[in-house]
């Protein structure tokens, strides 16, 4: 009953698609549209929510669509059932934040066609059980994706970003068709069913990982594919960004969880060595990235790619530890990685809306010309503060829950023989921690200079507070990222099913422990308590306040600000984003993207002002897209010559290919 | 449960009251060092009951967050020192937040901190917050190394476990317990901003890094900014004071007699940890900013080799 719903439900988006191109341009299309699509992603993560409480059997459907001797098979299982909770949540939020966003849309008619199509698009991926179903859904996802990315199609870096855009997801796909190729075999057993029931040779399985890397981490923007993403994911308006960054990377997730967990069968003991360390890299690289931005939605899409790599190392560790048949402590990595990419759906959504309401306010992204928005936007300021303490991992909020588990996984793994993961592993939790403390850096700068401090333009001066769906839907997002931060047992016990179904053992039960505790081993070794930690918090500082105003003072006075006896000074003379990370970028910058300040100082007497350029380079950039775009480059310049020639000259061409081709054939063994 | 709430309170009530005291020592050793006869032991109690008397004179454009900041950081400050073991094991709570758990309340202080000083929107308190959170991104690694090694040689994250592991007499020496302490001592130093990182008693503009932050800050909530660095400085004296010399911790089962000799023991560890830095503090110059780094990146290194050798041995 579930699954024939949840496709009743895509056809509607599919529907309200078709209304988005017939009618894109009035005014009730968009309450259609989003509504619609609100309602739509709702039934959806209802259906999924039950499956994955009820500890539903998977339910199979197969349609008689697709390529005619297969159908389209469809199955929703535990894995699917989770991932499509994160999915249609995401897509219902975001949905209700559009219905008031929505309406500073300048050109609805390139939004609201695609909108429902992406989501249905995602939807179809998770629900895929053949390799035909599950490519054109992700084909699909990508192109819809791609549409929403060209919505402002007028501005340079817009194009730009979708050019990028789609080289890097036909390349995925390209991988993703040669793994499920390669699992599929020489019978061409295209459903999941039959790959799961074969038995690929060791080297089939290696090419079958690394292309799932290749394919799902273009997606997921793991490095160095992740060059497209911080271009594509903020040139979408800002509700498609949150689904793009907090969702769409999921289904990335979800690809991989799918073909490296579930149908590859068991992992060798090489996989987490590959793995980890592509995680870690990924994680330290990411954040950094985000640090030296300074427009807002560009800094949030960076920062994307740092979390997509606490996931794999999560998954990673899943790998290594199963594969030495630690199943207990798979278990534990699994589910943290699964936590995370909960988590992180939800404070990503939250802070790209965040986002999203600045720039409807002040037409700004660039955080130079923000600035003082906590007095002009409080409630926003609000919301995106909480999303900012989420993802710099710090309690009592959910982000922190995550990364202490995949802590609590990393100090299982000295029990793992191998000695090139015993020496690998400490120094990812290493880079780990490096980037949850970068994290925490690059937060206080988003959330410090976009809302505190003097507004540093007209526009921000005169911003205004968000609309009410909008607020709702980040008001929403933040109480849930209160709620998994103080009740992550009942989280955790959700995910237990999934992690059975992949791995065959689950975490044990958290929500029998006392107190709401969550104990991942066992209580002598660690424990967390999210609840006692807020209440302990909230007491304390009631406490505080109460006391001092009732026993000393409550007398305030307001007086121009101090600044040690120079006060006065514009707003132009406060931090900015660049200044802000002037330390680090020194600390970290220096050798990574060779960053070279230049000072320009007139000499005396020269009125012009004096000029300070920061000078970065990509290092993913320039070692892997560079050489392949210049070689590009030089082979179509080479191949000029054949563009003009005579009839007979092609006709010599296409002989002398048939001839070679047949030569081949004939010489093959 | 009554005893264990009755140690938890007393704990919450002892760290709050001897947190401004080790401040005070402090003061007195490095003065008498100098030669100086130094503040009263009890000054900074006094400045604290004064700044809690007096207006809070805010500035004008200081938004709600600058005044929620102080009581923010002082509650998980607080939280974080009354989950570390200081006289007696088995703390109520302790299974509340594990020692990862600690660290990250410091972190959302620390986080809350660098906001308020970026609030005002003066270059001051921008200085200080960017280069806090520069210091804070090596520290914290650091910090997390650190706590991985303690937690691979005592099995547990979990603070009691640990310093219950660590007084029984099967650790014994070990090289990687060895740069672990060395690494502590260094994180100890920057995240209270002692000399040779910051020096809190500087105004000097361009060194400040703490004291730039919350410049701005006036009366009862400069008190609570004071309180929870003194509070920061006692949680982390007793952090190495609870693990490398945790001799004289009272067990779960010691009697009152037990009890009275660990917290004349807890004394004594405070006392020697105040001097031994006092005296550190005194012997070495400050380092300039752009130094820092190679400090704080020797004891992440020192930190991530501890850990290497336990991944390698369970025995060095």
């Amino acid at each position: 009953m579930s699954l024939p719903t949840i496709f009743a439900a895509v056809v509607g988006l599919l529907v309200l698609a078709c209304v988005g191109v017939l009618i894109g341009r009035t005014r009730r299309a968009q309450w259609i549209v989003y509504g619609g699509s609100l309602l739509a992603c709702a039934i959806v993560a209802a259906i999924a929510t039950a499956h994955l409480l009820g500890a539903a059997e998977p339910a199979t459907l197969t349609l008689p669509l697709g390529l005619p001797w297969l159908g389209a098979h469809f199955r929703l299982d535990a894995l699917s059932a989770f991932f499509l909770i994160v999915i249609a949540f995401g897509g219902a939020v975001a949905s209700l934040y559009a219905l008031g966003y929505g309406r500073h849309e300048e050109t609805p008619e390139r939004v609201l066609p695609f909108y429902p199509a992406f989501l249905a698009g995602m939807t179809l991926v998770l629900l895929a059980d053949d390799a035909f179903s599950f490519l054109f859904s992700w084909e699909f996802m990508s192109l819809s994706s791609w549409a929403l990315v060209m919505a402002h199609h007028l501005s340079r870096a817009n194009l730009h970003a979708g050019y990028v855009y789609l080289v890097m997801a036909s390349l995925g796909t390209l991988a993703l068709l040669l793994a499920f190729g390669l699992l599929a075999g020489p019978d061409g057993g295209y459903a999941f069913a039959t790959m799961r029931g074969s038995h690929p040779s060791p080297t089939v399985t290696a090419f079958v990982l690394g292309l799932a890397l290749v394919g799902a981490g273009s997606k997921a923007g793991l490095v160095p594919l992740n060059a497209w993403l911080p271009l594509a994911h903020p040139a979408a308006p800002s509700q498609v960004s949150a689904l793009m960054s907090g969702v769409m990377t999921k289904v990335a997730v979800y690809g991989f969880v799918r073909i490296v967990f579930d149908l590859l069968g068991p992992p060798a003991w090489w996989w987490g060595l590959v793995v980890l360390p592509i995680a870690g890299v990924t994680c330290v690289l990411g954040v950094l990235y985000a640090l030296m931005q300074h427009d807002l939605k560009r800094l949030l899409a960076y920062h994307t790619v740092e979390n997509l790599g606490i996931i794999f190392i999560g998954l990673g560790l899943a790998l290594a530890f199963e594969a030495h048949g630690m199943t207990w402590a798979a278990a534990l990595a699994l589910t943290a990685a699964l936590l995370h990419v909960f988590n992180h759906s939800i404070f990503k959504s939250l802070l790209f809306f965040g986002a999203g309401a600045v720039l409807t306010s002040t037409g700004e992204r660039d955080m130079e010309h923000l600035g003082g928005l906590i007095r002009r936007m409080p409630l926003t300021a609000f919301a995106f503060l909480v999303g900012c303490v989420a993802i710099s991992a710090l309690p009592p909020l959910n982000g922190f829950v995550s990364e202490w588990l995949t802590f609590q996984a990393i100090l299982l793994s000295p029990q793992l023989p191998p000695w090139s993961l015993k020496f690998l592993v400490p120094a990812v939790g290493a880079l780990l921690a490096l980037s949850a403390a970068l994290a925490a850096a690059c937060f206080v700068k988003a959330f410090g200079v976009t809302f505190l401090g003097r507004p540093r333009s007209g526009a921000a001066e005169r911003a205004h507070e968000a609309d009410r769906f909008s607020l709702t839907a980040m008001f929403l997002l933040s109480g849930l990222c209160l709620l998994a931060g103080i009740v992550p047992g009942f989280f955790i016990d959700a995910l237990g099913p999934v992690s059975h179904a992949l791995i065959g053992a689950r975490m044990p039960q958290q929500s029998s422990v006392p107190y709401l505790s969550i104990v991942p081993i066992a209580e002598s070794r660690s424990s967390y308590n999210g609840l006692l930690v807020f209440l302990f918090m909230m007491f304390s500082a009631t406490f505080a306040v109460v006391a001092i105003h009732r026993l000393a003072s409550n007398r305030l006075r307001r007086a121009p600000a101090w600044d040690c006896g120079y006060p006065g000074l514009g707003s132009a003379a406060q931090y900015t984003a660049s200044s802000f990370a002037q330390p680090i970028r020194r600390v970290f910058g220096t050798l990574l993207f060779g960053a070279r300040e230049h000072v320009d100082m007139p000499p005396p007497g020269d009125v012009r002002p004096a000029r300070l350029e920061v000078e970065l380079h990509d290092p993913v950039w320039d070692t892997f897209y560079a050489p392949v775009a210049r070689a590009v480059a030089v082979a179509a310049e080479r191949l000029n010559i054949m563009q003009s020639l005579t009839i007979r000259r092609y006709l010599t061409f296409v002989f002398a290919a048939l001839v070679g081709l047949l030569l081949v054939l004939a010489i093959w063994p | 449960m009554m005893v264990n709430l009755a140690v938890q309170g007393a704990q919450m009530a002892l760290v709050l009251l001897l947190a401004p005291l080790l401040t005070g020592f402090m003061r007195k050793i490095k003065a008498r060092l100098l030669r100086r006869q130094g503040p009263p032991l009890l000054q900074p109690y006094r400045d604290l009951i004064r700044l809690l008397r007096k207006d809070v004179v805010l500035a004008e454009n200081a938004s709600w967050l600058f005044r929620a900041a102080p009581y923010v950081i002082f509650a998980a400050t607080w939280v974080a020192a009354s989950l570390v073991p200081t006289f007696r094991t088995g703390l109520l709570f302790s299974w509340t937040a594990d020692l990862i758990a600690i660290i990250a309340l410091l972190g959302s202080a620390r986080f809350f901190l660098a906001l308020a000083g970026l609030d005002v929107g003066t270059s001051f308190g921008g200085i200080g917050s960017s280069r806090e959170v520069m210091i804070a991104s090596l520290a914290e690694p650091a910090m997390l190394m650190i706590v991985f090694t303690l937690a691979l040689v005592a099995g547990s994250t979990q603070l009691s476990t640990m310093a219950g592991f660590l007084v029984s007499s099967e650790v014994g020496l070990r090289v990687s317990l060895g740069l672990a302490l060395i690494a502590l001592i260094m994180v100890a130093i920057a995240e209270n901003a002692r000399i040779p990182v910051d020096n809190p008693a500087t105004h000097l503009e361009l060194t400040m890094v703490h004291e730039a932050m919350v410049l701005e800050y006036s009366g009862r909530h400069l008190a609570l900014i004071e309180i929870s660095a003194a509070l920061k400085l006692l949680l982390y004296v007793s952090l190495i004071a609870c693990i490398f010399v945790p001799w004289g911790l009272a067990s779960t089962h010691a009697t009152a007699e037990g009890i009275a000799i660990s917290l004349f023991a807890y004394l004594l560890k405070l006392g020697l940890g105040g001097f031994l830095l006092g005296v550190f503090e005194t012997s070495i110059a400050k380092m300039r900013v752009f130094r820092v780094p190679e400090f704080l990146g020797a004891a992440l290194m020192l930190g991530l080799l501890a850990t290497l050798l336990l991944f390698v041995s369970r025995s060095l």
